[in-house]
């Protein structure tokens, strides 16, 4: 998908997300760390506030204990009167200021026998002391808690927290102490106990101050709420029961943590205050446990606040950097869309459209300085294409004059001697460039004799054009002086040979042909030897003759040799542009191939033998012609046979 | 520190226990009528103790329309210790009312006339309940071990222990659980609706405690059953069936709808000015599903069954607590 979007979006989608994934990765560590720091702080804090509020709880129930462990050991020693109990009692509820009352209750019939309840109390009423009996018929102190647990125990035991019905609903909780006998000392005589108002209690703890919305609870032995911020639920609910209400299993565990005296830390959630951190820890003294509540959305108040506004400055942030990223990656794609316009102009031909100057140092610059570069050497390219096509132009149209004027040097009508019914000619000639090297000539020295010529200058184009025209004109004057073709050989090598720095040469094969008795006198310079075909259709090679090629040295001499010609025999001369001509596979078309060729044909008009070996070489060649063609098919009809005429231009184009 | 959180069990057997003065019947029951002929038939109903779950049926009932639908205009009194269930019976403050099986005998027995039109709680919800962690794994681990009871509903935990063959040491238990709480005792007395629930939500995990329904081992006293005086019952029998039919469709619409029972509930809380627990009034709910329907039969509900009754009396009378018992079918009113 994204390999769709401009290169702008391209930029802004990878920056931005790999922005915001570096920003999530820093602020979540920062939230963590925050958080850690957070909570250890809140720890610690409640720690300090718990151990303070722990000693001074303690501060309230140690003395009690002591007083009444006392009074116990008392009793124990030996069962004083009732009058030294009283005292005892009173001294005891006078010394220890937190005591409301006090009371020692026996086991039944155990003070005095005949007496089943002895349970004197003495308890404090504004500035004065008041003595009062626990029992009675409505009131079997026996089945009561505080006096049933010590006594099954064994042990001194808080009693759970209640309200007392005759001192103005207050909060207490009972100390008992159980007390043996002092001579049978297995056994429990009663309890010793003192009644404590925890109104102090509850003072340190509700005292607890904690953020704006924190608290803290003192729960009882049983879960029961001793302090809570809503009075409602004190000695109402504990708990256990609001765990059930909210269906909260964590906060019934940590009930169950809090009353089997456990210290700890943990986040709970709370039906009134949501999530909190809780610290709690037991009371040694009587086993109650007191637990603080740091309402975590306040404690994460700053850095919730904090993070918003990270966050908030973040997103701004964010923006910034996307208008940022846009405006950079704008001031990358306009010039390269200009660019990418301007190259589209100019990859259509529009070599001055304007490309926008390089305004920058860095690779858009050097981009469009490239580009700008681009077009002016493209410019000065297609200026120079266009001055050399011309050139071009020019010169091929001269060459195609050059060509016209070497042809017309060419004897190109056929036949050339329609009056003549001794002989006939055919000859053509195919340039691979515009202008050849090869020659062919051939013209009545007399009434009786024929001078023919092929010829191939070394290279082609206008050099091999022009020494062919010299080495042509040469041969026709020469030949005209009636001298022997090796005669005229030498002479033209002479006079070739003379000036000619270029070292350009020419093969060629001469020859003269007496009309009247078909006899042929010929010399060769380097040339390809000719074929004879017989009037019967056989077709073969003359014995090569010996000669050096024509222009290179002064003074060398040539041979001649003879031929006889018998009506309808004839004589086929080529240069090697055609054994020479490349096939499949560079393959060479051969003499075998030319010879093959040539085998029976003598009944068909020359210029259909011509053209047939022509034909034969363009397939073999595929059409690809490396070099000049040229080929001349003398046929000698005797001295009085008559001939077909023909008479067309053969000269091939 | 004389401390008053009082059992509502207790209570009632106390006020129970003080009570029986026998009252002349004729004082009482005048006031149920036909509703055949002057409208519909007047029953004044009051609940063994002040409003709670232990009543959802009743409330259901009358909330639903069950009573009117059966040509009853039935109120429903405030209950609790203000109006003790069985002196409202005697003094004729009520026309019907709700009692344990035990009470109602030892009522029949000080010669107050009265019967039963429909046992409601027919499945005793008394529990022995002890720690796990102090080894009791069955009853016979319990013998010799201090076992705390209420003394005034000793009877059945006692034929219990004489069933199992067992000899622990009884302690008197009172109206608190903190006996067996702090460990003083190995095992107490709680009911399944009540202080079983108290256990839990005192920290305690049901997995962590072990229990036993004498009501599991054939000791079943049946507990809340709806009595009249015989008086007024034989002015309108089927008043009392139409009350004792309409009341069981009241019990199963509460359990079918426990929220709109509890709801109910806390709403008659409210108007006696009572502190509502909506965690624990939906548990003493539940609990009563199987009280009232222990065979899982709901056209068994109202059954008194003559062996829990014949088991029960024969068991009070053997403990010294009554000293006659009526034949169950003139005790027992069918409404089947």
């Amino acid at each position: 998908m994204i390999k769709n979007k401009s290169l702008a979006v391209k930029l802004m989608l990878i920056f931005s997300s790999a922005t915001v994934a570096v920003f999530l990765v820093i602020f979540g560590f920062n939230y963590a760390t925050a958080r850690k720091i957070i909570e250890r702080n809140t720890r610690t804090q409640a720690e300090l506030i718990v151990q303070s509020a722990v000693f001074r709880i303690e501060g309230v129930l140690r003395p009690v204990m002591t007083s009444v462990g006392s009074l116990a050991g008392f009793m124990s020693e030996g069962v004083p009167a009732q009058d030294r109990i009283l005292r005892m009692l009173r001294d005891t509820v006078a010394n220890t200021p937190e005591i409301f009352g006090s009371a020692a209750a026996f086991e039944p019939y155990n003070y005095l026998p005949g007496r089943k309840f002895f349970a004197p109390y003495c308890y404090r009423d504004g500035g004065k002391f008041r003595n009062s009996w626990l029992d009675g018929s409505d009131y079997e102190y026996f089945l009561q808690d505080w006096y049933q647990i010590p006594v099954e125990l064994e042990k001194p035991v808080w009693s759970e927290p209640y309200y007392d019905e005759g001192g103005g609903n207050i909060l207490m909780a009972t100390y008992s102490f159980p007390f043996r006998n002092p001579v049978l000392k297995a056994r429990v005589d009663g309890v010793v106990t003192a009644d404590v108002s925890l109104e102090r209690l509850t003072r340190i703890v509700s005292g607890i101050k904690i953020l704006k919305t924190g608290y803290a609870v003192l729960v009882s032995k049983s879960g029961t709420f001793v302090t809570h911020p809503n009075t409602q639920l004190i000695m109402n609910e504990s708990v256990f029961s609001l765990a059930e209400a909210a269906g909260n299993a964590p906060l019934r565990e940590l009930g169950r943590r809090m009353i089997a005296g456990e210290t700890g830390f943990s986040l709970i959630n709370t039906a009134t205050h949501g999530s909190c951190w809780v610290y709690y820890a037991p009371i040694p003294a009587n086993g109650w446990s007191i637990a603080l509540f740091f309402p975590r959305g306040e404690l994460m108040a700053d850095i919730s606040r904090l993070n918003r506004e990270t966050m908030f400055l973040s997103a701004l942030g964010l923006l910034v950097l996307v208008f940022v990223i846009l405006c950079i990656s704008r001031s990358i794609t306009r010039p390269l869309a200009a660019m990418s316009a301007a190259a589209e102009l100019i990859g259509s031909g529009d070599f001055d459209a304007p490309v926008p100057a390089p305004e920058t140092e860095d690779e858009i610059g050097r981009l469009a300085g490239t580009l700008r570069y681009m077009q002016n050497e493209l410019k000065e390219h297609i200026r120079r294409l266009t001055e050399t096509t011309a050139a071009k132009q020019r010169f091929e149209s001269e060459l195609n004059i050059a060509r016209d004027i070497q042809l017309s040097f060419l004897p190109k009508l056929f036949p050339p001697f329609p009056d003549n019914h001794h002989f006939d000619i055919y000859a053509l000639i195919q340039s691979a460039k515009e202008v050849g090297g090869d020659l062919y000539d051939f013209q009545m020295l007399d009434e009786d004799h024929v001078f023919f010529v092929i010829g191939d200058v070394t290279g082609k184009g206008v050099p091999a054009a022009l020494f062919m025209a010299v080495t042509k004109t040469l041969l026709k004057v020469t030949a005209t002086k009636n001298v022997s073709p090796e005669q005229v050989l030498a002479e033209v090598n002479d006079d070739l040979s003379e000036g000619n720095e270029k070292a350009m040469f020419v093969t060629t094969f001469i020859g003269t042909l007496n009309i009247r008795t078909g006899d042929i006198i010929y010399s060769n310079g380097g040339h390809n030897t000719p074929l004879v075909i017989r009037a019967d259709g056989t077709a073969s090679y003359l014995e090569p003759l010996e000669g050096m090629v024509v222009g290179v040295m002064k003074g060398m001499t040539f041979r001649k040799a003879t031929l006889k010609l018998n009506p309808g025999d004839m004589l086929f001369l080529y240069t090697d542009g055609v054994t020479e001509a490349t096939g499949p596979g560079n393959e060479l078309y051969g003499e075998a191939r030319l010879l093959a060729d040539l085998q029976g044909v003598s009944a068909r008009p020359i210029k259909e033998i011509v053209h047939g070996v022509l034909g034969r070489l363009i397939a073999f060649s595929n059409g690809d012609q490396a070099d000049d063609i040229t080929m001349l098919l003398l046929k000698y009809y005797g001295p009085e046979h008559p001939r077909e005429i023909e008479r067309t231009n053969n000269i091939l184009r | 520190m004389k401390q008053k959180k009082i059992n509502p069990l207790l209570t009632a057997a106390l006020l129970a226990g003080m009570l029986l003065v026998p009252v002349p019947a004729a004082l009482s029951g005048a006031r149920a009528e036909r509703g055949s002929s002057a409208g519909p038939a007047k029953l004044r109903f009051m609940p063994l103790w002040s409003p709670q779950a232990q009543f959802a049926g009743y409330y259901m009932a009358a909330k639903q329309g069950f009573y009117k639908k059966r040509g009853l205009d039935v109120e429903i009194l405030a209950g609790g210790p203000q109006a003790p269930a069985e002196k409202t019976l005697r003094t004729g403050g009520c026309d019907i009312t709700l009692l344990w099986l035990s009470s109602a005998l030892k009522m029949r027995d000080s010669g107050f006339q009265l019967v039963n039109v429909g046992q409601i709680v027919r499945k005793s919800a008394l529990l022995l309940v002890a720690k796990k962690s102090s080894g009791v794994k069955t009853p016979a681990d319990l013998n010799g071990k201090k076992v705390s009871i209420w003394p005034d509903f000793d009877t059945q935990p006692k034929a219990f222990f004489a069933h199992e063959k067992i000899r622990p040491k009884i302690i008197t238990q009172s109206h608190s659980v903190n006996l067996f709480l702090t460990g003083a005792v190995t095992a107490a007395c709680a009911m399944t609706y009540n202080e079983y629930h108290t256990i839990l939500n005192s920290g305690f995990n049901a997995g962590e405690l072990v229990s036993f329904a004498p009501a599991d081992y054939g000791i079943n006293f049946p507990e809340d059953g709806l009595y009249m005086t015989r008086t007024s019952y034989e002015k309108n029998p089927e008043a009392a069936c139409s009350f004792a039919k309409a009341s069981v469709e009241g019990w199963l619409y509460a359990f079918e709808h426990p929220r709109e029972a509890v709801a109910e509930t806390i709403e008659y809380m409210h108007k006696a000015r009572l502190p509502a627990n909506e965690a624990h009034q939906t548990w003493m709910l539940n609990a009563f599903k199987t009280a009232l329907l222990p065979d899982g039969r709901p056209d068994n509900a109202g059954l008194l069954d003559e062996k829990d009754y014949t088991f029960t009396a024969q068991e009070l009378k053997r403990a010294g607590i009554i000293k006659t018992f009526p034949d169950y079918k003139s005790f027992y009113k069918n409404c089947k």
